[in-house]
């Protein structure tokens, strides 16, 4: 559990969701530069077993580059990455055998039917031949491909290449399965199936997410991190991450008001601001919204309740703030 | 690695290129038999008296794998050009890195591949003089000397082919690259024959491909040429394997 932490505005959470079991995949200290270009720097996290983790942050960020090193197609200039217990820069062959990795573009031989290609996947990842065909028909079951298995892939739409990419990463049950971008340039439709394609995946294994989409990381994950010019500069789990982002406002105007002082022995209400002499914001603490008990207040003592409308920040906002405030820090 | 040999020697003959570059070759290298075959038939009455003579093998065969190395020159880089150009190209190549093979193993096992289809191609190849022992009697072991020779050749154009496609991204550039690379290297021992320093000319005919094929093709299998084309086989896979690792650093 992690122990109760304190929010800027004064509101104290408790973390329930945060889970120190098995930690599956670690990264220490990553660094990454580009001769004098820092494209990562120093980033730590963890990755617990079961856990679909969220990598958000605007294009350029920092995103692929973590992806990569992560699933070993780039050797970190610092830092550790261990992967089930094998460091994946000593022993690299042990950990890439728990990951699975699909890039931006899907790595596919177009010549090749979905079938073949899975085989061929299978016998890369080092499972066993009697155990191939297995392996085959699970991964083609679990991704909906069974209608397409002779088909060439150069010849399926992009939402099934994209699916044959998955097939591919989840085919020797990594324990971690690392994503990047999974649902960039498909049409809406194929955007809901790989979602529901990624939940489903993330009932068996950990997932790793790197997305510029919020409401994507709000939909799959339960942890986000949001990464901006190379650095990690927020991380948390997504109830968390909602709760910081939902101010937990309350907009209330009263024609007849109370007094600031009755309004703030409502229950759950922590502090009544005046905006005008009938307007307020209220403020509440997330676990006990007072939006009823304002309202029956208002019914019975004749405040005469005219609007109340809560304030909430969306994801984007949130997003859009934490990346400025970090930028005006700088 | 076998696996990955097998696959890459599937996905090849899955492009016309592979069919076409097997037809093609077989055309032109059975029209030049048939060539060698008919000059062979016009001299035989002539050669038959003289004692010692050369024979089936030594005028149809041995020119016939002569013509193929020079063929094989032109033909290698369109086979070898796409080995590691076109996987970065078509972004496939993080599939063998994330999955649990080594650096090693990736090169040997496209390089095998690659192999692979020589040997088919060779195969084809020595069917032609091969035929020639239904009508008449051929030295094998003089043909055996030349086909291991043609094979030697063959696995370092791999060779040479696979380094110069991991440094690119781009096919038409490795192939450029290669049919240059190996073309310098067969006709570097030109510098031998004019008269510079005996020296250089020693180390440019030494680096020569062909030189090292000649006594290959009259039947001395010496180990200094044997010796030669596994060091020249080891030095590229070797720098494949380094320019494959140190992509992943920088």
């Amino acid at each position: 559990m992690q122990p109760i932490w304190l929010q800027p505005n004064g509101l104290i959470l408790l973390n329930l969701h945060y889970n120190m079991s098995s930690v599956l995949l670690s990264a220490k200290e990553l660094s990454r530069s580009y001769g004098q270009q820092h494209a990562v720097q120093n980033i730590n996290f963890e990755v617990n077993k079961g856990e679909v983790l969220g990598f958000l942050g605007p294009n350029g960020a920092g995103k692929s580059t973590t992806m990569k090193m992560l699933s070993g197609n780039l050797s970190p200039t610092h830092g550790e990455i261990i992967i089930n217990g094998y460091d994946l820069l000593s022993q690299p062959k042990q950990a890439k055998t728990h990951i699975g990795y699909l890039p931006e573009t899907p790595p596919l031989y177009k010549e090749l039917t979905v079938k073949e290609f899975l085989s061929f996947c299978a016998s890369i990842n080092n499972i066993p031949s009697a155990k191939h065909k297995a392996a085959v028909n699970t991964a083609i079951e679990r991704c909906g491909l069974s209608d397409v298995t002779q088909r060439l892939i150069g010849h399926l739409s992009k939402g099934y290449q994209q699916r044959v990419g998955i097939a591919q990463a989840i085919i020797h049950t990594p324990a971690v399965v690392i994503l990047d971008e999974p649902t960039s340039g498909l049409d809406p439709i194929q955007i809901r199936e790989i979602r529901h394609l990624i939940r489903d995946i993330a009932t068996e294994h950990s997932v790793i997410l790197s997305t510029h989409i919020l409401p994507e990381v709000e939909m799959l994950c339960d942890r986000v991190q949001i990464i901006n010019n190379g650095q990690l500069i927020l991380s948390d789990t997504i109830e968390g991450f909602s709760q910081q982002m939902q101010t937990s406002h309350l907009l209330v105007e009263l024609t007849f008001p109370p007094t600031v002082n009755v309004l703030e022995n409502i229950a759950g209400i922590i502090t009544v601001e005046t905006i005008t002499s009938t307007l307020f914001r209220i403020h509440y603490s997330p676990e006990h919204n007072p939006t009823n008990e304002i309202v029956s207040h208002a019914a019975t003592e004749q405040w005469q309740l005219t609007q109340l409308t809560p304030q909430q920040h969306s994801l984007e906002d949130v997003f859009m703030k934490i990346i400025r405030d970090e930028q005006a820090a700088q | 690695m076998i696996t990955l040999a097998k696959n890459e020697l599937y996905r090849l003959f899955l492009s016309p290129l592979a069919w076409i570059i097997l037809a093609l070759s077989q055309l032109i290298l059975a029209y030049l038999f048939l060539t060698h075959i008919d000059y062979f038939i016009q001299i035989q009455a002539k050669i038959s008296a003289i004692p010692g003579a050369p024979g089936v093998t030594e005028l149809i065969a041995i020119p016939l794998l002569n013509n193929a190395a020079t063929l094989l020159l032109l033909i290698a880089p369109l086979v070898t050009m796409r080995l590691i150009a076109e996987e970065r190209r078509n972004e496939s190549l993080p599939l063998l890195l994330s999955a649990p093979l080594s650096t090693q193993q990736i090169v040997l096992g496209k390089y095998l591949g690659t192999f692979g289809f020589f040997l088919v191609l060779l195969f084809m190849i020595s069917l032609m003089p091969l035929s020639l022992s239904l009508a008449s009697q051929l030295d094998f072991r003089l043909l055996a000397s030349g086909l291991l020779g043609l094979a030697l050749l063959l696995a370092s154009f791999s060779a040479i082919g696979l380094y110069l496609s991991s440094l690119t991204k781009q096919p038409s550039i490795a192939a450029m690259t290669t049919f240059a690379s190996l073309f310098l290297l067969w006709i570097i021992d030109w510098a031998g024959n004019t008269q510079i320093t005996a020296e250089s000319s020693n180390l440019f005919s030494w680096l020569s491909l062909l030189r090292h094929y000649q006594p290959l093709l009259q039947g001395q299998v010496n180990s200094s040429d044997i010796a030669y084309y596994l060091i020249v086989i080891s030095t590229f896979l070797i720098l494949t394997i380094r320019r494959l690792d140190s992509e992943r650093l920088n």
